[in-house]
């Protein structure tokens, strides 16, 4: 379980100093669904970060299992990310050098997944495995970035806008892999959108406004990638 | 970048970054101007040659002369020109946005580059600065170059010629060429300019990529950088080159020629690694800044980043040593058996292993500790770099 308490993040300095979360707590199970939702603005993708351990905050902790990541060194954090989460972002970050079995690699070497072409082909890339980032689709790239992020068995994948640079039909398309992948490697999900459709596939929807955390819902009739409006 | 008139040129501030160039420049010019300026002014001395040892040690100064020149300044010549290529290159990859704009709003490739041009001004300044130091250095030049009076006393003068070949052809040559290749590097799609993101189809792939070795994602990309970035090999293998040709030279030169030209031969030699080496590391985390902050992302460690990023360089710099200790011992022993053969008093030149040792010893200290302080930078590029695009 993730358990989040009292988190405050600001940027800047002086007069210029912005604070962007301002006391936020909340609880997310082991296996959950969850769904970030907010405006342009409103703090969730630096609510992801500081969750995920990419960003420390200023105060509150970050609790994981009762271990509080806001307490580790960087040499700790970095090994809690390698054990623990995987990340996928709205512009991929492949290595444009290297093949799709390369980058797909670059999750695989940490944890010394041996079926990582079982990923690759779960997410539909098999036949592209010796092709280069440069000649797929944005979708394809996107299903790297999942390979990538789930080769390595994290135990949390945080999404951060995993559709926004995707048309529809591509969007679906990853999402409905990341459910079916969900659904055989029982991880848990954390992904920040501002599409509101996307909430419905959640089990767990949060809503934040300027910093703050305006409800956290629960949502019964989860719907699949191809059911949800866009 | 900013913007003049109507159209968007690269400003003085950006030609500043060619500090490298203007260092291989200055200590390019710094040689060749003493040395040429000396071999002009001993040719006037010929006539008055009295004695066949005299005849002697005036030929061997004037083999000695033109050696010097034509080794110290084609590799300092080479080198400059392989560093401006690759700026102009890099200036372009980075600012491809700007100029794929200016492209966009019909701007031809030819307008575009002639803005380059300022680049030459990083050769003049080099040059310059070389021709002034050359000339404050010439009296001492002289009196050792004659130290034990053979030849009748040889008066500085200044050589035309000497300023033209130095300083004003190669600032123009630099930005001629400058314009040239920037116009030849701009000839690129207008959507490859504007979209930083559209990712190329890598133009070498790599040969085992068919075949079912496992390599681990480390070992990879160690080869990837290097392979994708073969200027900064070559400026690795050079800065270790020269640090080992130069700091061996010049112990060498004690006992050959005198303390003074040591001490200018190993000045000149620590500033060319340093230089290079400098501009060749900044260089490749720079442009792995990316790849580096997505590897933290994912949980490599410090050591793991630098070993992918920085280690393939290693075995190169060793190679570059071996290179350079091969080059002064054998440009040495042509000096001394060739050149200087007919002198008297010229002491036996052998290897000097102990002083190799020395310089291997120094080498490895100093280029692990500047390897040490980039990995305590990688350490600090923040994961976030990643998201700032």
């Amino acid at each position: 379980m993730i358990e989040v308490s009292e988190i405050t993040k600001s940027y800047g300095n002086g007069e210029s100093k912005c604070q962007i979360l301002k006391g936020i707590s909340a609880k997310i199970y082991d296996g959950d669904f969850v769904v970030i939702l907010g405006a342009s603005g409103s703090g969730k993708s630096t609510f992801l970060n500081v969750i995920s351990g990419l960003e420390k905050p200023d105060s509150g902790s970050v609790k994981y299992d009762e271990m509080d990541i806001t307490k580790l060194s960087d040499s700790d954090l970095t090994r809690f990310r390698r054990e623990t989460v995987g990340f996928i972002f709205q512009q991929y970050y492949l290595l444009p050098n290297m093949t799709v079995e390369k980058n797909v690699r670059m999750g695989v070497d940490l944890a010394g997944n041996s079926d990582y072409r079982e990923i690759i082909k779960a997410v539909g890339l098999e036949s592209k495995m010796k092709k280069y980032p440069g000649e797929l689709s944005g979708g394809e790239q996107q299903r790297v970035s999942v390979a990538r992020a789930l080769a390595k068995n994290p135990k949390v994948l945080f999404l951060d806008e995993p559709t926004g640079a995707l048309d529809e039909q591509t969007g679906r398309q990853v999402l409905d892999y990341i459910c079916k992948l969900q659904a055989e490697y029982r991880f848990t999900i954390v992904m920040v959108t501002h599409n509101q459709n996307i909430a419905d596939m959640a089990s767990t929807v949060i809503k934040m406004n300027s910093g703050k955390i305006t409800s956290i819902n629960k949502n019964e009739m989860q719907k699949t990638a191809y059911e949800i409006g866009w | 970048m900013r913007s003049v008139g109507d159209i968007m040129v690269v400003g003085i501030k950006d030609a500043a970054k060619l500090i490298g160039i203007s260092i291989i420049s200055c200590c390019a010019v710094v040689v060749c101007t003493m040395f040429l300026n000396f071999y002009f002014d001993i040719l006037q001395i010929e006539d008055n040659l009295l004695s066949e040892q005299e005849m002697i040690f005036y030929n061997a100064q004037i083999s000695t002369s033109k050696v010097v020149c034509i080794v110290s300044g084609g590799c300092l010549l080479i080198t400059s020109v392989v560093m401006l290529l690759f700026y102009i290159k890099h200036y372009i990859d980075t600012h491809k946005r700007e100029l794929g704009i200016l492209k966009a709003l019909g701007y031809s490739n030819i307008k575009i580059a002639k803005n380059f041009w300022v680049f030459g001004i990083s050769v003049f300044i080099g040059a310059a600065v070389g021709f002034l130091g050359a000339f404050l250095l010439m009296p001492s030049f002289y009196e050792l170059q004659n130290e034990d009076k053979i030849l009748p006393e040889i008066t500085i003068h200044f050589h035309a010629d000497i300023l033209l070949y130095f300083v004003v052809l190669p600032t123009i040559i630099f930005a001629v060429l400058s314009v040239f290749y920037a116009c030849l590097n701009l000839r690129r799609p207008v959507i490859r300019l504007l979209k930083n993101d559209l990712q190329e189809k890598p133009k070498v792939k790599n040969k085992m990529s068919g075949k079912n070795t496992y390599r681990s994602f480390i070992g990879d990309l160690k080869r990837q950088t290097l392979s994708s970035r073969k200027t900064l090999v070559f400026f690795i293998v050079f800065a270790s080159f020269c640090f080992s040709a130069m700091t061996q030279m010049s112990a060498s030169m004690k006992d050959l020629s005198s303390a003074m030209m040591g001490f200018m031969i190993l000045t000149i030699g620590i500033v060319l690694a340093f230089t290079t080496l400098f501009i060749a590391i900044i260089t490749v985390i720079k442009g792995n800044v990316k790849t580096i902050a997505m590897m933290r992302v994912f949980g490599y460690s410090q050591k793991e980043c630098c070993k992918s990023i920085l280690g393939g360089y290693r075995p190169l710099s060793y190679i570059g040593f071996a290179l350079g200790t091969v080059y002064q011992y054998v440009l040495l022993r042509i000096m001394v058996d060739i050149v200087f053969k007919d002198i008297d008093g010229i002491p036996v030149y052998k290897f000097d292993f102990p002083v190799m040792i020395i310089s291997l010893i120094l080498f490895i200290v100093i280029y692990e500790t500047i390897m040490y302080i980039y990995s305590k930078k990688i350490n600090k590029i923040s994961v976030k770099e990643i998201m700032s695009e």
